[in-house]
């Protein structure tokens, strides 16, 4: 019998509200309201709460846990991600992975977790101006974190699916290496995209957000919040509505929260969105722009043996190859990983439909897939996407690949190509719709060279949405200041992925940890609490 | 995704097929369905045996149960999604059903279901390599969405060697 924490908090009297299910109005307040409980929310929660402050949780998905999660695609992606796991960029050409959940996208990733590279903060410092977060600021922090949350290098074998990955690598003398990450006594099922069941994720779900409620925090779960209400130069309250289901109206209870002090963590669509509705002053319209996605190409390759990419730690291998040797500056960078492969997901990136499509699917056991996460924000032909609101308030991400994305496409393409064969792949195929298997390196090389780089052609994923709350010391080119204070609103923070000036260049949860960890400590201290011991 | 405003930046449907079409139809049908209507579930039938060709099963009666778990696991999934992505999918089956615009965007002069295989397949390909945007997203999203809610049925992992999940103690 799997315990579930979540369900013997609630028996055991935390304040966990379901906001869909309210019968009248609600009026809340509290010490600070956090907006969004994934990685910068849960340890935002977690550390405020530690301090002493009265804290409440707002989350616009479900509480889920273990007992739920049963390891079924179609079942997890309604309940557990944005718009059943099939968000789009604005044209439909980019599809979104994101969480909608208690615990944000940290319910449902893969574990990845990096210290943010040492060349992405060295950036942010000459090129946007950062001057306490470089990597002796944060190195404490990530210390920390990767302590809360079991952060280690995977040590047990890897997947089939991931040491093909190593293999196609070491034959080509490319470095690659173990991933971090962040679990405790991980069963090695697979099946981290649709909720762990065994609870050995150290998600939010399951270690900040626990803590922040035995402490006495305020969950207040399936609630929107639709803006916050300003008198002069200060958040007095948020309003939210209850979210009985993805696809229906709210419920019409009004709940209205008030707090001393503010905390935006709903992610890099969300808390732009949340700004660009409460209508909050923004003279530079710097507010849901320059946002990033580590735009994903995706390789297939059928392997003589069975692979079976479905089962055991889905991401456990990397290769930064090609981050390492290109200038940030220079053609764009991409780090080497893989995907789980389970069947809805292979179904869906796998392009073309009837026959053709059906002779990949029959292939499901044998399919290895590699992907590559393009770094951008960091050339100036690389600006990202912009926040817009749709008519009803709804956000939504308008992102175009620029022909030096592209260029980089073509390059993760043929990259991905040559370590599959490498590694003894029979057919690779590039997820692209004019693409047919094709049987060698010579002619994986030429093919992929012909293919038309063009949005709704080449399959572009992206499970890492950031910034569009850039911080910076310059509210020309920033949101918030690197307090993570908003710059025209006295007490409204942002403490989630939107903070980050460029892409990270790898996998952001140990990035949005650190730093909301840090912002935590020092917003503790500004509101009178510091944190004891410091 | 289609939607009803790049379509008439395109020229080739005008405001008004819309609003004809809920003159004509006014507002969606009882079905058994959470979203789609009577017509979206017809025509999300026709599509499935094209979209998985070579996939569902040959014998008749699996084949039909099969193609209703299909139309069934499409309707959840966009019951799951927010009500603004609903109506743009709605705005798309909705044109698909109204027979001028069907004829006039998939060169498709049979109701859907009386329209076959070869010619849904046809019309798909055509969507597929336009180069118009809008119908290469409307393609992907009428066949992902088809794809996803057969593959995320149990009916369909033997054929492809899914064992689907593993059983945890209980």
């Amino acid at each position: 019998m799997i315990r579930d924490p979540i369900r013997d908090g609630i028996a055991g009297g935390w304040k966990a509200i379901d906001a869909a299910a309210l019968e009248r109005d609600l009026d809340l307040e509290t010490d600070v309201a956090i907006i969004g409980s994934g990685a910068g929310g849960g340890v935002t929660a977690e550390i405020l709460s530690a301090a002493g402050l009265r804290v409440a949780i707002v989350e616009e998905g479900p509480l889920a846990s273990s007992s739920d999660f049963r390891m079924r695609e179609r079942e997890a992606y309604p309940q557990l991600y944005q718009e059943s796991a099939a968000r789009q960029t604005r044209d439909r050409s980019i599809k979104i992975l994101q969480g909608r959940c208690v615990g944000g996208s940290t319910t449902v990733n893969w574990t990845s977790s990096f210290r943010t590279p040492r060349r992405t903060l060295a950036h942010w410092r000459d090129a946007h101006g950062l001057r306490q977060t470089d990597e002796a600021d944060l190195a404490p922090w990530f210390a920390r974190m990767e302590e809360r949350l079991s952060i280690a290098p995977w040590p047990v074998t890897p997947n089939e699916n991931n040491d093909i990955l190593r293999r196609g690598c070491e034959k080509l003398g490319w470095a690659s290496a173990a991933i971090p990450r962040n679990v405790k006594a991980c069963w090695n099922l697979g099946y981290c995209g649709t909720g762990c069941p065994t609870n050995a994720k150290q998600s939010m779900l399951v270690t900040t957000i626990p803590a922040a409620l035995e402490r006495g925090a305020t969950l207040l779960y399936r609630a929107r919040v639709t803006r916050l209400v300003t008198a002069g130069d200060r958040v007095v309250r948020c309003e939210a509505l209850g979210m009985p289901a993805p696809g229906v109206s709210p419920a019409p209870q009004r709940i209205r929260l008030q707090a001393k002090h503010f905390v935006l963590a709903a992610g890099a669509i969300g808390s732009p969105a949340i700004l660009l509705r409460s209508a909050l002053p923004d003279p530079y319209l710097t507010a849901g722009r320059r946002t990033f996605l580590h735009p994903t190409l995706i390789s297939g390759a059928v392997m003589p043996q069975r692979v079976d990419a479905h089962a055991g730690a889905p991401q456990s291998v990397y290769s930064d190859h090609f981050l390492d040797s290109l200038a940030l500056d220079g053609p764009a960078g991409f780090k080497l990983e893989v995907p789980p492969v389970h069947p809805i997901l292979a179904a869906t990136i796998l392009p073309g439909f009837g026959a053709e499509h059906a002779a990949l699917m029959a292939k499901f056991a044998h399919l290895q897939v590699v992907i590559a996460l393009l770094r951008d924000g960091f050339h100036p032909d690389s600006h990202g996407g912009r926040v817009l609101l749709r008519g009803d308030g709804s956000p939504q991400l308008d992102y175009a690949m620029t022909d030096y994305l592209w260029d980089g496409a073509r390059r993760a393409l043929l990259a991905m190509a040559e370590i599959q064969f490498a590694a003894g792949a029979a057919s690779i195929m590039p997820m692209h719709e004019d693409a047919k298997p094709l049987g060698s390196w010579k002619e994986a090389k030429t093919a992929i060279a012909a293919l038309a780089m063009r949005a709704l052609r080449t399959r572009v994923a992206s499970a890492h949405v950031m910034g569009g709350c850039a911080m910076g010391p310059d509210p020309r080119k920033s949101v918030v200041d690197e307090s993570g204070r908003h710059h025209h609103v006295a007490n409204l923070s942002v403490h989630d992925g939107s903070l980050f000036p460029t892409s990270i260049g790898a996998n952001p949860q140990l990035s949005i940890y650190a730093l909301a960890a840090r912002l935590s400590a020092q917003l503790a201290a500004s509101l009178g609490k510091p944190l004891p011991g410091e | 995704m289609l939607t009803r405003r790049r379509f008439l930046q395109v020229g080739l449907a005008g405001a008004a097929v819309l609003v004809v079409l809920r003159v004509l139809y006014g507002p969606s049908r009882p079905a058994a369905y959470r979203v789609l209507d009577a017509r979206g579930a017809e025509l999300i039938a026709a599509l499935a045996p094209a979209v998985l060709a070579g996939a569902l099963p040959a014998e008749s009666a699996p084949r039909a149960a099969a193609i209703e778990a299909v139309v069934a696991a499409f309707d959840q999934a966009v019951a799951g999604m927010s009500p603004a992505v609903q109506a743009e999918i709605d705005d798309l089956l909705g044109l698909l059903c109204f027979a001028p615009a069907r004829v006039a965007l998939t060169g498709l002069w049979s109701p859907w279901s009386e329209a076959g295989d070869e010619a849904i397949t046809g019309f798909l390909e055509r969507w597929r390599t336009s180069r118009f945007d809008l119908f290469r997203a409307g393609y992907q999203a009428l066949t992902q969405l088809v794809q996803a809610a057969w593959y995320g049925n149990p009916l369909a992992w033997d054929a492809i060697g899914y064992p689907g999940p593993p059983r945890l103690p209980s």
